[in-house]
């Protein structure tokens, strides 16, 4: 008898992930399909794919969408970083700035999204990319400090003064030795930021302003217009990309420490 | 860089904590101001009316033609809908997600690694895309229904636009939630404390119930605090999967600052939905407290 | 003397923490270590022995006192404009660079033209003979071959002093052994001072010129290892150092001493009322029952291989150890009764 093994659990598992992977199976396949009414399967075609691509309110949503998360990531990792370096060592109200810090993961979007139009609109600003940029870079500071922060926990202090003791000042010793050992772990907080800032729907919903639609704001008002299979591809490259990037961070995250 | 080391922490954490001080520590302030205001002017608020409770007495009693304040139950069944469905996913993400993350607990290395990787998946893919794809299989023209069909002929059945179907959705969305805390808590776990339990005589079932569930209470109940809390705000899968029978919170709060038009009675329900987030979050707390003592 | 001291330490103290929880480390703590020397802290774990050590690196900062180095006051300096060196407890090598680049990452720092790094680097491992592995990361080393990248590391600045935490007790019995003489050997070939920071007081006796043994903050005593075995000062000295006998007396005016027998020693002392006599076990001897200044009962031998070691029993129930390296000898059957001698020579007079 394995002491670790327990009766159903591995078929209770495998149906875990069917259920998990069905949809997306489904989805995936209805973009390949031919037939214009989305779920009558007639042939294999990349018809959909052409026709997004020559889509011009997708190509700006797109547009808009990518600027969007480079953004608000790149900001959020910059800010994280120097969070994490700050947190790294115990001081007193640690436990509390690192609740503060995570208080974008537990507060329910859409009050803080409302929230956050309401005081745009109180401060009479214009609706539009920079106001999504701000409250994006908002939200997206737990997931780039997370995976630094874990990185950094995992590294040794002694490096740090081993560098000092070698005759690197502070600014050396974080060019060449912390900064090189903490590199995976901001790279894998800014993809995970990255993704979020790409994936989020709801927060752009309420901020986005005239002419500045993201792919996922888009998506929704086209669902709400009626299923198509442009919006099966379209919703499958979404996939495929965040696919790739939360692959690229989970290697990033385990790489030699 | 200066020497001293408060200083040194304290300018490191200035550009976190002002992002986040100003972009929702004080949205969230005012929300709760405008949420004592009343609708009106250009804007949608009308900053000049004095503050009252008016719009949270709005959401139990309504007033009548002649001035008499009757009982509106229709904002309240909104709220407890709300409440059930988070109960109802938390129930089913833990029925499903505790054999996962145990399972997952007693394989290889390389082979947790990847089931690791397969759950968390989902949960970093689009949500809106995720809860499409339901859309697409639900539909009554989708191959769901037409299979039931063809076992049971009897005309198309409606598996969208019910309860049902937002349960199947927010599950969907949200049980890596569960599954991840209880791996955590598995993964560290003593399985020499089994084997001691097989020793002094338990069952199999009965070390399950006697040792490892008590242990993992911990991973359970954050498990469940990160199922339950986000479920309660949900948007996306009840206005996807949910017709205008099995609205939630979340559509409610939208509903204001779309068509309706009262943002206001929108921020009024918005702290609706953070007290009832808080006030889950205090019982945790004092539950958890208690187990310490 | 103290303008030739390598390292001088003057009324040092450190504490950690504020308030309620705060500790004091190091209470004015006073060390003059010469050129050249090789000097050991050596102490139990929370001694403050290690807080010395990273008070004379920089990695802490001296509540009160001054840490001089080579002339020069550094009580204030940061560690990089410190001419010491450090070879860390865990080695810290930088995971991401090479064996080479390692030992080279000091020489960068202090803008030495990219020739004369290569040979200094190339001096520095073959010193530690590691030169075939200048290309490898420190992952892909044993834990000895680390330890050795961390000296040449630290070696290859050519600092004044050389500290040293607790190097070797990541290292397994034998290859401790081995680097201990090879720490010995590099010490004499760099010609600098090494200050070793131990726990281990085998460790301390072998390499040092020089020990001080540390407890609760404060040197208790400092000296050649000889002098710390044979003339401990203090009862944790003494106890803390090999293996000692205790013995509880009573001392009379004079330099007079009675035991608990009645039996009176003469050994020079100005200690009064009840004090604490300490013996080596291998410094007592066996003779006849009525011959010796206290009666004792065998109660267990145990045979070493290069001497035996007798289990007494004192009258008043106190263990005495007796190391008896005539093998040869008369042995006393477990159980029978022997009298023990105490040269006078070898009885130390302790403080508390």
């Amino acid at each position: 008898m394995n002491i670790r093994r327990f009766p159903m659990t591995r078929e209770i598992s495998l149906l875990v992930l069917v259920y998990l992977y069905v949809p997306v199976v489904v989805l995936v396949s209805y973009s390949f399909n031919a037939n214009r009414t989305a779920t009558v399967w007639s042939h294999a075609s990349l018809d959909w794919y052409g026709r997004i691509l020559a889509n011009p309110a997708i190509q700006s949503a797109t547009q808009n969408s990518l600027v969007l998360a480079l953004c608000a990531a790149t900001a959020a990792t910059v800010i994280a970083l120097l969070a994490a370096l700050a947190t790294a060592r115990a001081f007193p109200s640690r436990g509390g700035v690192e609740a503060v810090l995570n208080m974008p993961l537990i507060l329910p979007e859409i009050v803080v999204a409302v929230a956050t139009l309401m005081l745009f609109v109180a401060l009479g600003v214009q609706l539009g990319l920079g106001t999504m940029i701000l409250a994006h870079t908002a939200f997206c500071i737990p997931f780039a400090y997370l995976p630094i922060r874990a990185r950094l926990e995992g590294m040794n202090q002694s490096y740090g003064e081993a560098a000092q003791d070698l005759y690197a000042n502070r600014f050396r010793s974080f060019r060449r030795v912390t900064l090189p050992l903490l590199w995976p772990g901001i790279m894998a907080g800014f993809t995970l930021a990255f993704v979020t800032s790409l994936d989020d729907f709801l927060t752009s919903f309420f901020l986005s302003g005239p002419g500045t639609t993201t792919l996922p704001v888009y998506i929704f008002s086209s669902i709400k217009a009626g299923i198509t299979p442009e919006i099966n591809a379209i919703s499958t490259v979404m996939l495929v990309i965040s696919v790739l990037l939360v692959s690229l961070s989970f290697f990033l995250g385990r790489l030699r420490r | 860089m200066t020497g001293n080391p408060t200083l040194r922490r304290l300018g490191l954490l200035t550009p976190a904590l002002m992002t986040i001080a100003v972009l929702i520590g004080v949205p969230l302030m005012l929300l709760f101001w405008i949420s004592l205001l009343q609708k009106g002017g250009s804007s949608g608020v009308d900053w000049g009316a004095a503050p009252s409770l008016g719009n949270y007495i709005r959401l139990v009693w309504e007033e009548d033609f002649d001035g008499t304040m009757i009982l509106n139950t229709s904002y309240l069944v909104i709220l407890l809908r709300s409440i059930l469905q988070a109960a109802v996913t938390t129930g089913l993400s833990l029925l499903f997600g505790l054999p996962v993350a145990l399972w997952m607990a007693g394989l290889s290395r390389g082979q947790r690694d990847m089931m690791l990787l397969l759950i968390t998946i989902p949960f970093w893919t689009n949500l809106l895309v995720r809860n499409y794809a339901w859309l697409i299989i639900l539909r009554d023209d989708g191959w769901l229904s037409q299979a039931i069909n063809f076992v049971s002929p009897g005309g198309p059945i409606q598996l969208l636009y019910n309860d049902l179907a937002v349960a199947i959705g927010l599950t969907y969305s949200f049980l890596p939630f569960m599954i991840l805390p209880l791996y955590t808590v598995f993964e560290k776990f003593d399985w020499r404390l089994l084997e001691a339990a097989h020793d002094l005589g338990a069952t199999r079932s009965r070390a399950l119930r006697r040792v490892l569930i008590p242990i993992a209470m911990p991973g359970i109940a954050a498990g469940s605090l990160l199922v339950f809390i986000p479920c309660l705000g949900a948007f996306v899968t009840p206005a996807l999967l949910g017709g205008g029978k099995t609205l939630m919170l979340g559509n409610i709060i939208q509903m204001q600052f779309g068509a309706s038009r009262n943002w206001p009675f929108g921020a009024a329900l918005a702290v609706v939905l953070l007290g009832l987030m808080l006030f889950v979050m205090v019982c945790m707390a004092i539950w958890r407290n208690r187990r310490v003592k | 003397m103290t303008d030739s001291s390598a390292v001088s330490i003057r009324s040092v103290s450190k504490g950690f923490g504020r308030g309620a929880a705060a500790v004091r480390v190091l209470e004015d703590v006073s060390v003059e270590i010469g050129q050249r020397e090789f000097f050991t802290l050596l102490g139990p774990s929370g001694c403050g022995k290690t807080t010395l050590l990273r008070l004379i690196a920089g990695f802490e900062t001296a509540d009160q006192g001054k840490i001089i180095i080579e002339g020069q006051d550094v009580t204030q300096a940061p560690p990089f404009r410190r001419p010491v060196n450090t070879v860390f407890q865990n080695y810290a090598l930088f995971p991401h660079l090479t064996v080479e680049q390692n030992v080279g990452f000091a020489l960068v720092e202090q803008q030495m033209p990219a020739d004369k790094i290569r040979a200094r680097v190339g001096e520095s491992l073959e010193m530690v003979r590691m030169q075939s592995f200048a290309r490898r990361r420190p992952a892909e080393l044993s834990g000895g071959q680390q330890q050795r990248v961390a000296l040449a590391r630290a070696l290859a600045p050519r600092p004044k002093v050389l500290l040293l935490d607790e190097p070797l007790s990541a290292l397994d019995l034998k290859l401790r052994k081995e680097m201990q003489i090879e720490l010995k050997l590099l010490q004499a070939e760099a010609g600098i001072t090494f200050l070793f920071v131990t726990h281990d007081q085998e460790e301390a006796l072998t390499l040092s010129d020089r020990v001080a043994v540390m407890q609760g903050g404060r040197i208790l005593q400092m000296g050649a290892p000889r002098d710390i075995y044979e003339t401990p000062t203090h009862r944790f000295v003494a106890d803390f150092i090999g293996d000692i006998n205790l013995i509880e007396a009573e001392a009379l005016p004079g330099n007079a001493i009675r035991l608990a027998g009645g039996a009176q020693i003469v050994v020079p002392h100005q200690a009064q009322g009840k004090v604490t006599l300490a013996i080596r076990p291998e410094r007592a001897r066996i003779v006849a029952p009525d011959a010796g200044h206290l009666q004792a009962r065998v109660v267990h031998t145990a045979y070493l291989g290069t001497a035996l070691v007798h289990k007494l029993a004192l009258s008043d129930g106190a263990t005495f150890l007796l190391r008896q390296s005539d093998l040869d000898g008369t042995q006393p059957p477990i159980g029978s009764t022997v009298g023990l001698s105490l040269p006078a020579d070898s009885l130390r007079v302790l403080l508390q």
